[in-house]
């Protein structure tokens, strides 16, 4: 219905616009009038040789006379509408609307698109100021220092027979208190140039790492070939600081050691081939974190379906985040604890599928496998360290595609997550009203 | 000897001030730094009132205020409170648990003592 719908109305707004009669394109294309009209009234299908005929009389591509290049669009526009429900959008008519006004249809998409964008800037930068710990600490410095040198000097100014002793000491802490609020503002003004881009600015070693691995698609090709070493990458990568740099170390010598376990080329068949990282642990013999890491470095075909990951440790803190669009992973602070990542470290060496809706305008679906491993003991006697990992995999199409699962409801953190009576929230939400 | 005024602060160089301020109008000034023990510090201190910054090590001026005001010994103890936030949010939470006066830092030495002296004068 919605193909032939589309396609009826598309014809006649395309003849509309040549000035074209319904009688001259009918006759043009060998058929009567009165057809012509069904079709344009989408009372008939049409397809094949008619269908490219009338698209040589209307001097337009076939396929833009079909629904099937705005199938996009119009899932957009459904979801604008399904945003704003108290507009009361006729959905049952946006095939029409998008055939009709192609333009203000895709006006209509975008300014979705753009509003999606503008809030996910808004949560980063309102996550960033709320916990990010270095602006907090920064400016708790700046203050500090203020009301040292604004309450010593106004008694070094006041006091008239102030003695030599305190006068002295007055003065030294004066000169100590200038030079903590000199370098503190320092800090402050080099860190909030690098917060100027909201997206990209990085203000810890693993922002900065995780910058590079998003400019390299987190598939490191020399690594792959093993035409490089670790040490080879990190003097390569241009990191700044030297945590970066080691983290950086770090990292690149797991993706070395998970390459020699599981060649790219074995990933790929395997994934296209099974969709399941259990299975392909079990035929190849490696654990399943290994897995998930190394479906997560797989080549992007579209940057809009990328696969996510996720690492924490075991008191929850993220240490590695791979973003999967439209999958919001706090920067700073606390995710989600409903994430299957955490319930996998509730549950160490148990593999946990899940199909989860985050909550945002969108409600995108995703499906993520986690596990929670022990790392190797470095001696006998050592403390268990735990690991979760959790692979993030877009559900196209989201309830559409999956209208018999109910997902599990999650967020991204209490702070920006909108949803009311959540048993696990830490925190209330600036976002009231659903934002 | 005036009255005995408790200064839980960890800056030393702002507790170095409000003491000398503190001192020269005649009022008996003790310091502590650390929020893990203040509260029993208080409760063995019994001063007249206290000064309380709310970023401390270990303990928030906060939970410290709370702690103070669940114990019939220091329910009624005058609090004057310090901090870096002056957000509307951060006052009426001082005031839920029960702040007498409430300082935003940085603060004028005449506003500190002007409510010292009001606070412990009320006693």
């Amino acid at each position: 219905m919605p193909r032939s719908t589309l396609t009826g109305s598309r014809i006649r707004d395309r003849r509309t616009a040549k000035g074209l009669k319904q009688a001259d394109l009918a006759r043009e294309v060998g058929i009567s009038p009165s057809y012509l009209n069904l079709i344009e009234h989408n009372r008939r299908r049409i397809g094949g040789k008619l269908l490219i005929d009338l698209s040589r009389v209307l001097e337009v591509e076939a396929s833009q006379l079909t629904e099937g290049t705005e199938a996009a669009l119009l899932n957009r526009m459904r979801q604008a509408a399904a945003d704003t429900p108290k507009a009361a959008a006729e959905d049952d008519r946006s095939d029409e609307f998008a055939g009709r006004f192609p333009g203000w249809a895709g006006l209509v998409a975008a300014q979705h698109d753009r509003i999606a964008q503008l809030e996910r800037t808004v949560e980063t930068l309102t996550d960033r100021l709320t916990h990010d710990p270095f602006l907090s600490t920064s400016l708790y410095d700046v203050v500090s220092s203020v009301t040292s040198i604004r309450s010593t000097s106004s008694i070094l100014a006041g006091e008239e027979e102030l003695d030599a002793e305190w006068q002295g000491r007055f003065l030294q802490n004066l000169d100590n208190d200038s030079r903590r609020l000199a370098e503190s503002s320092q800090a402050l003004v080099a860190y909030l140039d690098g917060v100027g881009d909201a997206q990209g600015g990085a203000s810890s070693p693993q922002e900065e790492l995780e910058a590079y691995l998003l400019r390299n698609g987190f598939h490191l090709e020399a690594l792959e070939q093993g035409t490089a070493t670790p040490q080879d990458l990190v003097a390569d990568a241009g990191l700044i600081s030297e945590p970066a740099q080691i983290l950086a170390l770090a990292y690149f010598t797991r993706y070395q050691n998970d390459a020699a376990c599981l060649p790219m080329a074995q990933v790929a068949a395997l994934w296209s081939e099974m969709r399941d990282p259990a299975a392909m642990a079990q035929s190849t013999g490696t654990d399943i974190a290994t897995v998930l890491r190394r479906i997560a470095t797989l080549p992007d075909a579209d940057p809009e379906t990328r696969v996510g990951l996720v690492a924490c440790d075991a008191s929850g803190t993220l240490t590695f985040r791979k973003e999967s669009p439209g999958f919001s992973i706090p920067k700073f602070g606390a995710a989600c604890p409903l994430w299957p990542l955490y319930q996998a470290l509730t549950r160490p060496m148990t593999p946990i599928e899940a199909v989860v809706e985050q909550a945002s305008r969108t409600a995108p679906l995703f499906r993520c496998y986690a596990i929670a491993q022990p790392q190797q003991p470095t001696r006998f006697g050592a403390p268990v360290v735990i690991e979760a990992t959790m692979l993030i995999l877009p559900l196209e199409g989201s309830h559409q595609v999956m209208p018999k699962v109910e997902p599990q409801l999650i967020g991204s953190s209490c702070r920006i997550c909108p949803r009311d009576g959540c048993s696990a929230r830490r925190e209330p939400s600036i976002l009231a009203d659903g934002f | 000897m005036g009255k005995h005024v408790l200064l839980i602060e960890d800056e030393p160089n702002i507790i170095e001030a409000i003491r000398f301020i503190l001192s020269r109008d005649g009022w008996s000034v003790d310091t502590h730094s650390d929020g893990a023990n203040a509260v029993e510090r208080v409760q063995s201190m019994k001063p007249d009132m206290i000064i309380l910054d709310v970023m401390l090590p270990n303990k928030s001026g906060y939970d410290i205020l709370r702690d103070l005001r669940d114990d019939p010994m220091t329910a009624k103890l005058p609090v004057l409170m310090l901090t870096a936030r002056g957000q509307t949010k951060d006052r009426e939470l001082a005031e839920r648990l029960g702040v007498n006066q409430f300082i935003t830092k940085p603060f004028s030495n005449s506003d500190i003592l002007a409510s010292v002296r009001t606070l412990a004068g009320a006693q």
